[in-house]
């Protein structure tokens, strides 16, 4: 349907849609939401590499292919190497990359694939300096084959091999920071983003598209269906965990830190009112929240310093 | 242009990598493993000395390199690696995305023993346990082979889509040094032109398109159909990419299984890779000596020659399969394929199986002969003394 020009005016993101309808993503998924705005983003000229995860699914069986762009699907660990080797390729025919009117590479993989089995693959990726975006969506455990924590999963969250039980089996380690490892390799830019916040996510995404060399971007996307949580709370949870400085927003470019939070001077929430909404979280016991609680404002603090010192 | 060869005195692994060049290679992603190495630093010279224009990925691992070239395949680029033993082990599962994917990607194994105990010899176990992954498979016997064979292998794996192997023996040829013949680039482009990708991630004119989604129950069973009636297709261009070779550069390889000698023969030495020059070396001092020895060398081990291996076996006595690897708790793997595909056959001739040279043992002509006289009794009484013989085993 073809937007009036006045409306368009006034929309803060893309009118443009890419991703098609009849995917088959669980209600509330974030990681098709996620797809959307870099499609919106970024637009036909776009080359995939989607290794197995959630998206594969999401993006269809064949013969079919939901993403309005190009769309290689590799192997888990893979995401990384498959975008070295695409690129490569599209420099060898004299193909433009990047820019506005380049291909846009882009690795798409969930945290599992990219926190664990995929992480050496996109080391690689990330220190030989390849013109592509990599993104990490974040939904915090295995959830295409059937919710098993990931080293991104949080501390004291309930996954089906972390089960909670008599004895208290749950997640005992705090979520791997993966943005920090990809710092550690001096990229141009990285950054985090979250499915509530569409127009950081996509100012981001056009920040990579200009920067040359190999991009970063955590995107924090809910799962309904792994978090055992209401369907239509997902922008509020992941609100939650940007505003309870759980999941803060910032970028690194070219060595400075810099926090995009909606409201940079509020205080973050307590922890529990991003806890709260999901099944996840609800086998914790106060001393597991106050651990998690002391966590992320560790971590928050952490992130603060850098920016002062660093910005 | 008048085909003039270019002589060179090269390794085995730089024959393979003056054929990437020659082939203009667009992208090659590799990582270090003896005895490879010197093939992936020769290219790394060749584009420093500003002779080629390549896009080169170190990756960080074997597995890796096989992602980026079916990244780079798959973006419409002609990519080529090289590896060996525990690297190529470490692809295996990348292998099966190339051919899964139709990407006609060219890889050069050194054939080296798998560990532990560590080797880094001779041995064909690690291409061999890769036979059910869809790639084709060339066993080179000497430099020029490994030369023609990357040549060959990138022709016939653009015009089927399937990948390609090829193998040539740790340090034997390696890194063992001989003349080849090389061809002038004008020739090698009229023989082997620019790729025509079956698809193209760079194609935006068309619809989006996925390539390596899900396929049902509904769908999957046809894929793999059509990579078997790719493999069926191969027989027919391997023997015509073969035999175009042969007019244009004189080196016939129409045949896959290169016969040697076998016309009246009682019973031939059957084995693939660089133990079939040791092996010919020898039917020439035998047929001195009085025995009707013959030699058949399987070029292509996968598609396999069935139809060239029946054609050979109806007319002889015997076949003595020489098996440089081994399949644990079976026994050598081209002698089980061998048989295997004679069985609904009338040629029912006596096979058995000599395991030779495993792990870089020396095999020589002497060890030709030893088998030969042993291979002769078991004929002469008709019957099996062991079906697998351990040959060079320390008794």
């Amino acid at each position: 349907m073809e937007i009036p020009e006045q409306i368009k005016k006034k929309l803060t993101l893309p009118a443009e849609e890419h991703f098609y309808a009849g995917h088959t993503a669980c209600q509330g998924c974030g990681a098709a939401l996620g797809l959307r705005y870099v499609l919106k983003a970024y637009g036909r000229k776009t080359i995939f590499a989607i290794p197995a995860c959630c998206s594969t699914i999401i993006a269809g069986a064949w013969p079919y292919n939901t993403l309005g762009a190009n769309l290689f699907q590799t192997a888990f660990e893979t995401t990384g190497a498959v975008l070295g080797g695409i690129e490569a390729a599209l420099k060898a025919r004299g193909i433009k990359v990047k820019g506005e009117d380049g291909v846009m590479i882009v690795g798409w993989a969930g945290d599992g694939g990219t926190a664990d089995i995929g992480l050496q693959a996109l080391s690689g990726f990330l220190e030989r300096g390849h013109d592509a975006l990599y993104i990490m969506y974040d939904n915090e455990a295995y959830m295409n084959t059937g919710i098993q924590r990931s080293s991104s999963t949080p501390y004291g969250a309930w996954t089906t091999n972390t089960p909670g039980g008599k004895r208290h089996f749950l997640e005992k380690r705090h979520k791997k920071k993966v943005i920090d490892i990809v710092i550690a390799h001096e990229i141009p830019y990285a950054a985090t983003a979250s499915v509530a916040y569409p127009e950081d996510f996509i100012r981001k995404l056009k920040t990579a598209q200009k920067t040359p060399g190999p991009s970063f971007i955590q995107l924090f996307a809910p799962c309904p269906t792994g978090w055992r949580s209401p369907t239509d709370k997902s922008i509020e949870i992941a609100r939650l965990a940007v505003q309870t400085a759980y999941f803060p927003l910032f970028e690194y470019k070219e060595g400075k830190y810099r926090i995009n939070m909606p409201n940079p001077k509020k205080e973050p929430k307590p922890i529990e009112e991003f806890l709260k909404l999901q099944g996840r979280f609800k086998y914790m016991t106060k001393e597991d929240i106050q651990v998690l609680q002391e966590w992320v404002l560790r971590e928050w603090e952490k992130l603060k310093k850098l920016a002062e010192v660093f910005g | 242009m008048e085909y003039k060869p270019i002589r060179k005195v090269v390794s085995g692994n730089y024959a393979a990598a003056y054929a990437a060049l020659h082939a203009r290679v667009q992208v090659v992603a590799a990582y270090p493993i003896t005895p490879q190495t010197s093939i992936i630093e020769k290219i790394a010279e060749f584009i420093a000395n500003g002779e080629a224009d390549i896009q080169y990925v170190p990756v960080e691992s074997e597995h890796s390199a096989m992602a980026a070239c079916i990244g780079a395949s798959a973006a419409g680029a002609r990519a080529f690696t090289a590896t060996s033993a525990q690297g190529l082990a470490l692809m295996h599962e990348m292998l099966h995305w190339a051919s899964g994917a139709r990407l006609p990607i060219v890889m050069v194994d050194v054939n080296r023993a798998m560990a532990p105990p560590w080797s880094v010899w001779d041995d064909q176990t690690d291409s061999l346990a890769q036979r059910d992954t869809g790639w084709m498979q060339f066993y080179a016997e000497n430099n020029q082979e490994v030369y023609d064979g990357v040549l060959m292998a990138f022709k016939v794996a653009e015009t089927v889509n399937l990948p390609a192997m090829v193998v040539e023996s740790a340090f034997i040829l390696s890194h063992t040094y001989d003349v080849v013949e090389m061809i002038p680039q004008e020739l090698v482009d009229e023989f082997l032109p620019p790729r025509k990708p079956l698809y193209d991630l760079a194609d935006f004119e068309r619809e989006p398109f996925s390539v390596g989604s899900l396929a049902t129950p509904a769908d999957y069973y046809e894929f793999r159909y059509k990579i078997q009636k790719a493999m069926e297709e191969a027989k027919k261009v391997i023997k015509e990419v073969g035999r175009e070779f042969g007019e244009r550069f004189g080196r016939d390889y129409s045949q896959m299984i290169e016969t040697y000698r076998t016309d009246d023969a009682d019973f031939v030495f059957m084995g693939m890779g660089s133990l079939m020059g040791t092996v010919k070396e020898a039917v020439d001092i035998l047929r001195q000596e009085g025995y009707k020895v013959g030699a058949a060398k399987v070029r292509w081990f996968r598609p396999f020659p069935k139809e060239e291996l029946y054609e050979l076996a109806k007319n002889v006595d015997g076949i003595a399969v020489l098996d440089r690897n081994y399949s644990f708790g079976m026994e050598g793997i081209l002698f089980t394929e061998a048989k295997g595909a004679l069985y609904n056959t009338d040629a029912k001739p006596l096979m058995k199986n000599y395991i030779v040279g495993l792990g870089g043992r020396d095999f020589t002509v002497n060890d030709v002969r030893k088998i030969a006289e042993n291979m002769k009794a078991v004929i002469e009484k008709g019957e099996l003394d062991v079906e697998v013989d351990w040959y060079h085993l320390k008794r």
